[in-house]
């Protein structure tokens, strides 16, 4: 902490260097009326941070509205066969431009989470391993690289993920398992589980941390091994905020657009094999809403898959910070 | 003294150079900028279009886009382009909608012919298919390539999103307006349905002929007792080819100024040759009047 320039100035012409002991010039000025004037000056900060925060919420909330808005007239009309009743029941087809429009979204939901699923169960295991390594094992200047080079991977824009399964990855999957589609929802869980492993481990690995040293400790020194504290003691108490990783990767996985617009297939089946293509509700938001007709009963359909999407994201986002409250609790008696 | 005197300088600098600026933005915007969108099928074309006619009228400003014909007609319908591209004909409900929306009357000027193309991977033996066997194909009526003449293996169908006025132009006229199967895989673009066959030697694809390269482009057959034909240019002319079909420019109300003098260009001669080297095939009436010496 230097003082201010002008002292400065002043001690290096007079040649003194016993300044330090001098009081700050400043503090003569910190008057009664100056306190006020600070004080006020506080409480506009705090105002317009408020104010900030508050708008963030806003545009949450009025996203919602408007993008439910446009779903809402579903409730009531009925333009070329699309209700909300239509998008659930039988024939279970998507095929909205058609000379009999189908909008049921049950394959689209099918394909989502079978992709999602997918996503989650490749990497899963792999975030959780590298971030019980990283907290656990690692030697300090390990742990120094290996976090930052996994956070990178959360970096990568998705549109480069998808075009490198695209190009690569799916043509060696066929090689290797001959699917019939080069592109299925094995391909596309698997480019999802790679957008998705940084969000788990970097979640996980920050619960793994927060654990205090004591609980090691104590373990340690009942003459349990590395490995049987690492297992047995701290994932156990982390257990909150890695099922918080697991919640929020998922919510990310199920949103995620551009990966499974590139590499899932598109075709809206309505089957449970890995190996046939997929059509998520995402990517179908993203390929159809650019054409579709302004108000058209495909254009509300759109909206209306927009909205589950929405919610969907919104309960698991919820789920992932009450989890993460949870642990605090648990680790620091606190939420 | 001496710096509140550069502060000036500096200020009154930064007023001219503003200023010329200013002026400098405000020289092109009196030049109108013509906007091109729609169809993927002929966003090559338009782009094609666009350089060769802005070369040599060097005050035209033209922006081509994609995304689809339908894009491109909701586009015109919302006021958001000039002129709309399509490689099918607007729909009566869609001129309705323009009618009501722009207050004037759709115009529809055919500026190319193209062959719809089959395209299938190079290593696939078939050569030909009549309709109702592409039909019977892409609705998975046929799922194995040995019930046309091929190998042992099962057909993986390629196709465009529902976006696109070819994906429609396919329903009307090969699946007679029924559905695509439910493994159909729907892409981006006709680039990455060639992409997709390319890469898959069980794949078949449809597209418009200017993007076939890389892949192979098969003959169509009417029927089972018709000649199969190959897409190309004089096939295309005398209508023999059985997806043959006209892509469109639309404009809300007839075009004037700087769009007409655009749209006159591109059905002239000159403009009919930038067709030809772009793989589609030019006007019957230009054909003609390009052949005669």
């Amino acid at each position: 902490m230097k003082p201010l320039g002008n002292r400065d100035f002043d001690s290096r012409r007079t040649g003194s260097s016993a300044d330090e002991a001098v009081p700050p010039v400043r503090k003569r000025h910190s008057a009664p009326g100056n306190l006020k004037w600070r004080r006020l000056l506080d409480r506009i900060a705090e105002k317009t941070i408020f104010s900030f925060a508050m708008a963030a919420i806003a545009i949450i909330v009025l996203i919602f509205v408007y993008v439910g808005r446009e779903a809402l007239p579903l409730l009531w009309e009925n333009s070329e066969g699309a209700t909300v009743a239509a998008t659930f029941s039988p024939p279970f087809t998507w095929q909205p431009v058609s000379g009999v429009p189908k909008y049921n979204v049950l394959p689209l939901l099918l394909g989502t989470f079978k992709v999602t699923l997918i996503a989650m169960l490749i990497a899963t295991p792999l975030a959780l391993a590298a971030a019980l390594f990283t907290a656990e094992f690692a030697p300090p200047a390990a742990r120094e690289w290996i976090k930052p080079a996994i956070e990178l991977l959360a970096g990568i824009p998705s549109v480069v993920i998808g075009f490198f399964v695209l190009i690569v990855l799916a043509s060696w999957l066929q090689a290797v398992f001959g699917f019939d589609f080069r592109l299925n929802a094995l391909t596309a869980g698997i480019g999802l589980g790679l957008a998705v492993i940084p969000i788990i481990y970097t979640i996980s690995e920050d619960a793994l941390t927060a654990v205090p040293r004591s609980y090691r400790e104590a373990s340690l020194a009942l003459g349990a091994s590395k490995t049987q504290t690492a297992v047995q003691v701290v994932f156990p108490a982390a257990m909150p905020g890695i099922a918080a990783a697991l919640v929020l990767g998922f919510g990310r996985a199920i949103g995620e657009t551009m990966i499974v617009l590139l590499v899932s297939g598109n075709a809206a089946t309505f089957s449970l094999s890995l190996a046939d293509p997929v059509r998520t509700m995402s990517a179908t938001v993203a390929s159809e809403l650019g054409e579709v007709v302004f108000g058209s009963g495909h254009y509300r359909i759109l909206f209306f898959i927009g909205t589950l999407l929405f919610l969907i994201t919104s309960v698991l986002n919820w789920l992932g910070d009450r989890f993460n409250r949870n642990l605090r609790a648990r680790l620091f008696g606190s939420a | 003294m001496n710096t509140a005197k550069s502060l000036k300088a500096a200020c009154g600098g930064l007023l001219l150079v503003s200023l010329s600026l200013f002026a400098g933005c405000a020289a092109p915007a009196e030049r109108q900028t013509i906007t091109v969108k729609g169809s993927d099928t002929m966003v090559l074309l338009g782009q094609r279009w666009a350089e060769v006619y802005m070369k040599e009228h060097p005050d035209a400003v033209i922006q081509v886009t994609g995304g689809g014909s339908g894009t491109g007609i909701a586009a015109l319908i919302n006021g958001t382009t000039d002129i709309c591209e399509s490689s099918r004909p607007m729909s009566e409900d869609e001129k309705t909608k323009v009618q009501d929306q722009r207050k004037a009357v759709a115009t529809e000027i055919p500026v190319a012919l193209d062959a719809l193309a089959v395209y299938l991977n190079k290593e696939n033996p078939v050569q030909q298919l009549t309709m109702e066997q592409a039909r019977k194909i892409f609705q998975a009526e046929i799922t194995n390539w040995k019930d046309v003449g091929g190998p042992d293996a099962s057909i993986v169908l390629y196709g465009r999103e529902n976006n696109s006025g070819t994906y429609v132009y396919f329903k009307e006229h090969v699946l007679a307006n029924g559905d695509f199967a439910e493994k159909y895989q729907p892409m981006a673009g006709t680039a990455a349905v060639i992409n997709a066959v390319t890469k898959d030697p069980l794949g078949i694809g449809y597209g418009g002929i200017g993007y076939a390269s890389e892949v192979k482009t098969i003959s169509m057959a009417k029927d089972a007792s018709s000649p199969a034909i190959e897409p190309k240019m004089e096939n295309v002319l005398d209508n023999s080819y059985p997806l043959s079909r006209s892509l469109f420019w639309y404009t809300a109300g007839e075009p004037s100024g700087a769009i007409k003098q655009f749209a006159d260009w591109v059905l002239s001669p000159e403009g009919q040759k930038v067709v030809t080297e772009v793989g589609y095939y030019p006007l019957r009436s230009t054909a003609q009047t390009t052949k005669t010496p």
